[in-house]
């Protein structure tokens, strides 16, 4: 059972129990730092393959930054054989009911979007997380759709999109994402959406 | 303007209680009188401020400069531990008729994930009151910190007069103590959704 | 007491969040599905078992006095290594349960069995003994996560069995208490069925 008590042994039991659990704290975070920081970039990779057309280049290493707005966005841009095929656009927004939603949106060369994907949030389980890809058909009216002339607001505010039953708030912070993505996108890309309203 | 919304929000919208879930254990273990409910809220909001105010600085001053974030969970703790123990001496010193009323709480602080979840969520995430998002600074975290053990009191002090009523009540065997507590806290929190939205 | 009592106990005679109504704080704050809930249950089992093992290993050199700080941060170092652990291996899951893996730290039922159990007794026995309580943990978080689930989204482990929307209440932080609320009334009533 537990010893006696004397100023001498408490300090260095508990000094000692500190510095072998920092010892050891140190060994594990040195050994998972790795693979830590190799499940974020497969977060990342994921999520880009998912958004854009097929490529073989990789957009995690030709990224580039963009300024919008006075925020820095992340861009991936997806190329195969060399021609840009499609931007993968970090894209976020504060105004979701849980605070920050990060989406990752992928545009195709002609401006439409061609996917998007949810990387993290905050929002209510069951309510606000059906933005996120299988949970509902919320994201799936994205795909395909060109945001010269789909309007990225929710139909109470005058645009195209159906809002998530009962998740106003996070439907439209998911437009808002897009919507600075689809900007993005535009500086990216400047020349070839100028010819495509010039071709209408 | 900000602080009000700071205090707004963590009070009622995002109560910790009722829609954060931390606090739990003393939420239920010594609610079942408004005074002793009282005295816990008293002692918690007295700890949550200084544990905030010395975690902050630990973290900026000490974790982040040395590149030790890592020690976060173990170095807050302990901070946590070693000031409740603090508070105590302190308290029993200074002022015994305060530590009358608060001193039996003290000793469960530490273990009130209320107190190092505040310490967490207050270095690890981005706050936006109307705002671009932004780490809180020091007088803002001692703020939230603050407000959000006034969010614990209020609904402690709210869910103990409940439950004082209760206990006149003539409730169906199996529903006795615990599992009635527990519908009516459900209850509880139903109402403060109310506020879901104000911020 | 046998080996194998040691651990069924933890499961339903002692059952932590039914019988002994610890460690509240998860068991409400990250069962808004079956899988979450046993992610989180077997996080804190974990935990449980190995701070109970480091536990019993440090309780005959440690003194009286500096005990609880002395678990804590061996409880503390676990924690920490369990978050790298998941961060590495398991990150969305990391990411769902959120502040709740550091705040494993304050689960008074990881304290508690050190205390009242990893402290007197041996190094095998509080490995299982953390097992038990771990299972007991992990079993009624599931179950609570898996009937706020079928509830308040209409599925179990993630399949949707029904189209459509659950009670929407039930996902939300008011249908957590009234779930286990109700729960506890069962188990009730089961148990003086039993007696």
């Amino acid at each position: 059972m537990a010893k006696e008590s004397t100023l001498k042994n408490m300090v260095i039991t508990l000094a000692s129990i500190t510095l072998v659990s920092s010892a050891l704290l140190g060994v594990v975070y040195a050994l998972t730092k790795g693979p830590i920081d190799t499940a974020q970039v497969a977060k990342i990779n994921n999520a880009i393959s998912k958004v854009v057309p097929a490529f073989d280049n990789n957009p995690s290493a030709e990224k580039f930054e963009k300024v919008f707005d006075g925020k820095s966005y992340i861009v991936y841009p997806a190329k195969s054989g060399g021609e840009i095929v499609g931007y993968a656009v970090e894209s976020f927004t504060t105004g979701g009911f849980g605070g920050r939603i990060v989406l990752m949106v992928g545009f195709n060369i002609d401006g439409t979007i061609n996917n998007t994907a949810v990387l993290s949030h905050a929002e209510t389980p069951g309510l606000g997380d059906k933005m996120i890809e299988g949970k509902s058909n919320f994201s799936v009216q994205f795909q395909g759709k060109n945001p010269q002339d789909f309007k990225l607001l929710v139909k109470k505010d005058g645009g195209d999109v159906d809002a998530i039953t009962a998740s106003t708030i996070t439907s439209r912070a998911f437009c808002d994402a897009v919507t600075s993505a689809w900007e993005v996108y535009k500086l990216c890309n400047e020349g070839n959406v100028k010819k495509e309203v010039a071709d209408e | 303007m900000e602080y009000i919304l700071i205090i707004i929000s963590a009070v009622f919208v995002n109560n910790i209680l009722l829609s954060q879930f931390l606090g739990v254990c003393p939420f239920l273990g010594v609610s079942n009188k408004v005074s002793t409910a009282a005295g816990m809220a008293g002692a918690v909001t007295f700890v949550i401020a200084v544990a905030t105010l010395v975690t902050f600085l630990l973290q900026y001053y000490i974790l982040v400069p040395l590149g030790i974030e890592f020690m976060q969970t173990v170095a807050f703790i302990l901070v946590i531990a070693a000031l409740v123990q603090m508070v105590e001496i302190i308290l029993k010193k200074v002022s015994p008729s305060l530590y009358q009323a608060l001193g039996i709480f003290l000793p469960l602080i530490t273990t009130n994930c209320a107190v190092l979840g505040v310490a967490i969520i207050v270095v690890s995430k981005e706050f936006a009151f109307g705002g671009d998002p932004h780490m809180l600074n020091l007088a803002q975290s001692v703020v939230y910190g603050i407000a959000t053990a006034l969010g614990f009191g209020l609904a402690m002090i709210l869910f103990a007069g409940l439950r004082e009523q209760l206990e006149l009540a003539n409730v169906p065997k199996p529903f006795k103590g615990m599992p009635i507590a527990l519908i009516t806290a459900g209850i509880l929190a139903l109402s403060f959704m109310g506020f879901a939205g104000l911020v | 007491m046998s080996k194998l009592n040691l651990i069924t106990r933890g499961i339903i005679k002692e059952n932590p969040t039914f019988v002994l109504l610890l460690g509240m704080c998860p068991t409400l704050g990250t069962t808004t599905s079956a899988i979450n809930g046993l992610g989180m249950g077997l996080a804190t089992m974990f935990v449980l078992m190995l701070s109970n093992m480091a536990i019993s290993a440090i309780a005959g050199f440690v003194p009286a006095k500096v005990r609880i700080p002395s678990y804590i941060v061996v409880i503390a170092a676990f924690v920490t290594i369990l978050q790298f652990v998941m961060q590495a291996f398991t990150p969305g899951l990391y990411e769902t349960l959120g502040i709740f893996i550091p705040l494993i730290v304050v689960n008074c039922i990881v304290l508690g069995r050190a205390e009242a159990f990893a402290s007197k007794n041996g190094v095998t026995d509080s490995l299982l003994d953390g097992l038990g309580i771990g299972l007991g943990f992990t079993a009624s978080l599931t179950v609570l996560g898996l009937v706020r689930e079928m509830l308040g989204s209409a599925s179990a482990f993630g399949i949707k069995f029904i189209n459509g929307d659950g009670i929407l209440v039930f996902v939300l932080a008011p249908g957590a208490f009234i779930a286990l609320g109700y729960l506890l009334v069962l188990f009730n009533k089961l148990k003086t069925k039993i007696k």
